[in-house]
């Protein structure tokens, strides 16, 4: 390897005096109950990591206790209404509020440290996104307490969960706290594009990313296209269930199914959205316990980018009994198991790189919980594979055998390698490790626990016990088999709390940045020593494994040779990169604490609790005052090029202001393109689905005539014109310091066009005649208004916070990302509102 | 709150499984008849791979741990790698998957056989409506217990009004969901006479736990019998015990939502219970059937079973009761 000399190091020494207290000084964490205003990704890395193990240890109480109910036959422990409600809360909690919160936490904590970035490009967006999960997650466990808590299963099948067989706010509730996990999801979904893309030192290409990087970028990307499936799912119930509209009742022409189709269409992803950063985890701890680098590195990237891809392929498996035609059936039992695949390649090369370790494989604390991940993941996947054979599949389903499958794997393959990640990476944010004593009994205790519990209702469910049963009788042999798996998951209980001693006694976070060091001389970038301002310098990176490849890399970060060893800008600062060869692009001004992004957390919160008990009034100005404090929030978040360019070291001199393409912004606001194309496909499956399921209900022979097509063109030509003026005023942005009305006009134009195309569209159909409580035609016509209305709210906030930047002088052609936010948004949302157009008013005449 | 301890009925008949008891009626593992029986090896063979690579993986960690260091560098090869991750589950998933294919083929030629013999089952909460049709072509309606002729392929249909419940008999084939709006069909086929025992597959709220139901498959002529029998209307009460119940069924209004053919009891809304006296169980699998727990059914089925719809009728006497419960039993 052509390894650099000390004379290649991009900044020389000594350091000019006070550089290092300066950098302190603009990272430092606020302390006392300021520390809520916190925005460094240590900090609030950590509380996110540990409001996940709360809701962990809440909903593992909630499966003791239905545990204890099972434990003998016909038991009294808990009644049948609320063990209902328990399990509902268990999976919900488990797969909303614990698993998929927890592995954002590790991006947030763990990448910017991989990275050796200072913090994640958007600091406030994550706080913000933690602070709405901390508030909604809380208010939504806390129903099981007075008796509200949604009691439909965690997949919530209407017509069950429909007005009529659910009344009552408890299935509000559920979609109220899926509604907040889906905000922060997509929110930590952005933040992890922008910043593995984005935010990798210096020569870090993408094939000289960390595994658990591409874990993350892969992750996300899931989140994009999944998430948006169930938002529109719970857009759908929730409107049905307030407003009548019948997308899922069959007798007005909806469809069960439909809901099972978006559900799952979202909740298989979810599986391995869950599970694909956990192998990303040990990926990285399973050479720095061999000492060598992972075996099989391109392999297991494409493993991870074919299981994301796979996964999106096999919904229906979770819909093989309710009786689908038997070609499809077999398309996607074929699917379900290709997917097993990738997961086969991962686990031969751990194996491989076990075996290669130098010396012996090392037996740590953390080792042995990969050990047991490798162990309970196989046999899960092992079962997936006989449950994706269809008839298999018929018998099993909904039985404790599936019970037993996917705790297999969703513990095995995730909250097994969690534990081995709090073990491994504690002693980063932590002054002292995690006792290696308590780590085993608490692994040995978990790992028989675990078996103990599980592996017998394989049987259990064999022999025919069907799941969400509160009760069930003594004498068909299941007695015996739910007692040890009631003894087994005490077992497992005990562990967690063994953790829990080893926590309170043994782990001191530091306030941001300088832990325990690095205890296993792993070879990636976390382990570099640092401070709250994370490594001193941002280091040039030539390897994989850069701590294991350049052995002075560790002392060199630390007296800031690397580059950007200061804050030039007086502020918070990273270096954004190029995409895919990681070459230096410009310095990003970062935010730092504060408490706009806190208020709007809180303000979201109260909208949407407020909104589910029906307090409209209060719930509006809730929401009114959640806009306000997000337009505070964002007004400092386009400082223009005031602070020039400024050097990094090595001789190179960036920019610390970009817009356009080149800038994070403009990133985040493709992904958040991306989003809403994925939920508008989700509306266009639907919309097609439902014709294909009650044709008759369409319009002409089922609904009024569709309005003449005069109105679909006046409202198409408003919006194209809208577009026209939007491309307009991004050609007169006026110079710097030039004011001039032209531009803000021609916003103003395009933001009424818009509103204009969309109040057009549902006039039409409102004076033709259609009503959405009609049948399932019209809710699916006046949806595509809804779709397109949530898209017109947000382009006029956008264009009115952008004309309102632009009165003051904070908008130009230079400092116009602002601006740019508006206009990638708007010919989104013109495209979108084109083809609603298109779908709602060709097609029935084309099909009818 | 205080709730009297509930006997979950299994009633299995102890001359029919003499050594197992009741272990097995509701078991996968005891396939009695048609689609159990195919899926039965296919379980097996898909069990016996999955933990011969279970058994592999663990030497393999075993032997990467551990091993000698000449066999731990066989391991660390690239070949081992797409060997073992790539090319072993292509051909092991390749075979399953065809086999699995092959059993559902199995199932679909099963299907197209049946059509002769026809029972619709409609799933309500929390309890089962069955309707037979007789060879003549009339509709015979009875709950919460499915006879079958030994041998014969039945098709039955599966329909719901309410919300999503699936039907599954374990020993005799796979579950299928009973969906509003859609029409399900499963074909059954009992190879040996006896009783099994079905459950309510899909949570379907409230007491989904307490939706179970018997399956009770008899030779061809005995079931002929049977279905021509419970065609005709209810047995006519004897004596004055029965007779008073029956005066009570008709004045507390039990005919708005219970049928006894051949009375005015018309109602729709509750189990038929034209014969109910001749079932295996009451309350859906939640009771065994008797004059006694007729009685407390009626009185605390509120407690027995909550959430149920049928109004609890605590105003009743324990004579009362006692009257009621023996002209139930009577409908034999």
């Amino acid at each position: 390897m052509n390894r650099a000399g000390p004379d290649d190091l991009p900044n020389a020494l000594p350091r000019p005096p006070g550089e290092e207290e300066k950098l302190k000084r603009v990272w430092a964490t606020p302390r006392g109950w300021r520390i809520l205003s916190a925005v460094n990704n240590t900090v609030v890395g950590v509380a996110y990591l540990g409001f996940a193990f709360l809701f962990f240890l809440l909903a593992g109480v909630v499966a003791l206790v239905m545990r204890t109910q099972l434990a003998v036959p016909g038991n009294d422990v808990v009644g049948q209404d609320l063990y209902n409600q328990l399990f509902t809360m268990h999976g919900t909690t488990m797969m909303f509020l614990f698993a998929v919160p927890a592995m954002e936490a590790l991006g947030v904590l763990l990448l910017p440290q991989m990275l050796a970035a200072r913090d994640l490009p958007f600091p406030r967006l994550s706080a913000f996104a933690i602070w709405a999960y901390v508030i909604g997650g809380l208010v939504f466990f806390s129903t099981i307490f007075y008796g509200l808590a949604p009691k439909g299963g965690w997949f919530m099948y209407p017509p069950l969960t429909l007005t009529e067989y659910s009344p009552g706010d408890n299935a509000d509730f559920w979609l109220l706290g899926i509604g907040f996990i889906e905000i922060s999801a997509i929110a930590g979904a952005i933040e992890i594009v922008v910043g593995t893309l984005r935010t990798r030192p210096p020569g870090m290409s993408l094939t000289k990313m960390p595994i658990f990087a591409w874990a993350m970028l892969i992750f996300a990307a899931m989140i994009m296209f999944a998430f948006p499936a169930v938002i529109l799912a719970t857009m759908l119930l929730e409107i049905e269930r307030a407003f009548g509209w019948p997308f899922f009742s069959a007798e007005k022409g909806g469809d069960p199914l439909l809901w099972q189709h978006l559900f799952w269409f979202f909740g298989h992803p979810e599986v391995y959205i869950i599970f694909l950063p956990a192998a990303g985890l040990v990926s990285m701890i399973v050479p720095a316990m061999a000492r060598r680098p992972l075996i099989g590195y391109r392999l297991i990237v494409v493993a991870l980018i074919g299981t994301g891809f796979f996964s999106f392929g096999l919904w229906v498996h979770h819909m093989f009994a309710t009786g689908l035609p038997a070609l499809s059936l077999a398309f996607f039992s074929a699917v379900s198991m290709a997917v097993a695949i990738p997961s086969g390649i991962q686990v031969f090369s751990w194996i491989a790189t076990i075996a290669a370790s130098e010396g012996r494989f090392r037996i740590t604390t953390p080792s042995l919980f990969v050990l047991g991940f490798l162990a309970i993941f196989t046999l899960g996947g092992l079962t997936g594979v006989m449950v994706a054979l269809v008839p298999v599949d018929l018998q099993v389903h909904d039985t404790y055998f599936v019970v037993a499958h996917f705790h297999y794997v969703l513990i095995g393959g995730m909250v097994f390698p969690l534990f081995a990640t709090f073990y491994y990476w504690a002693p980063m944010v932590s002054r002292r490790r995690l006792s290696e004593t308590l780590g085993r009994i608490t692994f040995w205790l978990m790992f028989i626990g675990f078996n103990v519990a599980f592996l017998p209702m394989h049987l259990t469910g064999l022999r025919g016990m069907p799941r969400r049963v509160w009760t069930y009788p003594g004498d068909v042999g299941w007695d015996m088999l739910n007692m040890i798996s009631t003894v087994g998951a005490f077992i497992l209980a005990a562990g967690v709390l063994v953790f829990i001693v080893d926590l309170l006694r043994n782990f001191r976070p530091t306030a941001g940045g300088g832990g325990a060091g690095d205890p296993w001389g792993a070879g990636t970038l976390e382990w570099l020593p640092g401070d709250v301002y994370a490594a001193r310098s941002i280091p040039l990176v030539r390897s994989r494994e850069p701590l294991w490849d350049q052995p002075n890399l560790a002392r060199e970060v630390e007296e800031g040779r690397h580059f950007l060893p200061n804050a030039p800008t007086g502020g918070r600062e990273t270096l954004v990169c190029s995409p895919v060869e990681a070459k230096p692009e410009y310095v990003l001004q970062m935010p730092g604490p504060g408490w706009s992004h806190v208020l709007a957390a809180i303000f979201m919160a109260g909208f949407f609790l407020l909104l589910t008990v029906k307090l409209v009034v209060p719930a509006v100005l809730s929401g009114i005052a959640c806009i306000i404090a997000c337009i505070w929030w964002g007004w400092s978040l386009d400082p223009g090029p005031v602070k020039g360019d400024v050097p990094i070291g090595a001789g190179i001199v960036l920019p610390t202001y970009v817009s356009g393409p080149r800038s994070h912004a403009w990133w985040a606001m493709i992904v958040l393109v991306f989003v809403a194309t994925s939920l508008y496909i989700a509306y266009v499956f639907s919309y097609l689905y439902l014709w294909v399921v009650s044709p008759d209900a369409w319009s002409p022979h089922g609904a009024p005539a569709l309005p003449p097509a005069t109105w679909p063109l006046a409202s198409g030509a408003l919006v194209a014109a809208g577009a026209a003026a939007m491309l307009l005023a991004g050609r007169r942005l006026p110079a710097p310091g030039r004011p001039s009305a032209t531009a803000p006009l021609l916003l103003a134009f395009a933001a009424l066009a818009m509103t204009g195309a969309v109040v057009l569209e549902v006039l039409g159909h409102w004076y033709s005649g259609l009503r959405p409580g009609q049948n399932a035609y019209a809710a699916a016509t006046y949806m595509a208004s809804v779709l397109n209305v949530q898209v017109g709210i947000a382009v006029v906030l956008l264009a009115g916070y952008a004309i309102a930047r632009s009165l003051v002088g904070c908008l130009d052609a230079v400092r116009r990302v602002n601006f740019d936010n508006c206009a990638i948004l708007y010919p989104y949302g013109a495209v979108q509102i084109l083809l609603s157009l298109l779908l709602v008013h060709g097609f029935p005449r084309m099909a009818g | 709150m205080a709730r009297p301890a509930r006997v979950l009925a299994c009633t299995c008949s102890s001359a029919m499984l003499p050594l197992a008891g009741c272990a097995g009626i509701q078991s996968a593992l005891v396939p009695k008849g048609g689609e159990a029986l195919d899926i039965d090896p296919l379980f097996w063979t898909s069990a016996g791979v999955a933990m011969a690579v279970m058994a592999m993986v663990t030497i393999l960690v075993a032997v990467a741990l551990r091993g000698p260091v000449r066999w731990r560098q066989v391991l660390s090869r690239e070949w081992f790698l797409t060997g073992g991750g790539i090319v072993l589950p292509i051909v092991v998933l390749t075979f399953l998957l065809v086999y699995g294919f092959l059993v559902m083929q199995a199932g679909a030629t099963r299907m197209s056989a049946a059509g002769e013999h026809v029972v619709t089952v409609t799933g309500k909460r929390w309890w089962w409506r069955v309707v037979y049709r007789t060879p003549e072509g009339r509709e015979v309606e009875s709950a919460n217990e499915l006879r079958l002729p030994v041998g014969r392929k039945v098709m039955v249909r599966l329909l719901s009004d309410d919300v999503i419940h699936s039907f599954w008999v374990p020993q005799l084939a796979g579950k299928l969901d009973m969906i509003p709006g859609r029409i399900n069909v499963l074909t059954l086929e009992a190879a040996e006479p006896g009783i099994s025992r079905g459950q309510c597959a899909e949570y379907c709220g409230g007491a989904h736990a307490l939706m179970a139901f018997h399956v009770v498959a008899m030779p061809a002529a005995e079931y002929d019998a049977w279905l021509a029998r419970e065609a005709m209307p209810a047995r006519v009460p004897a004596s004055a015990e029965e007779e008073r119940g029956a005066a009570l069924f008709t004045a507390n209004g039990c005919g708005a939502c219970h049928t006894i053919a051949g009375t005015r009891a018309q109602g729709r809304l509750g189990p038929d219970l034209t014969h109910v006296g001749s079932r295996r169980s009451i309350g859906a699998a939640t009771l065994p059937n008797d004059a006694a727990a007729f009685a407390r059914w009626i009185a605390e089925n509120d407690h027995i079973k909550p959430e149920n719809l049928m109004p609890p009728y605590r105003n009743l006497a324990p004579d009362e009761l006692r009257a009621l419960g023996a002209f139930l039993d009577l409908l034999e």
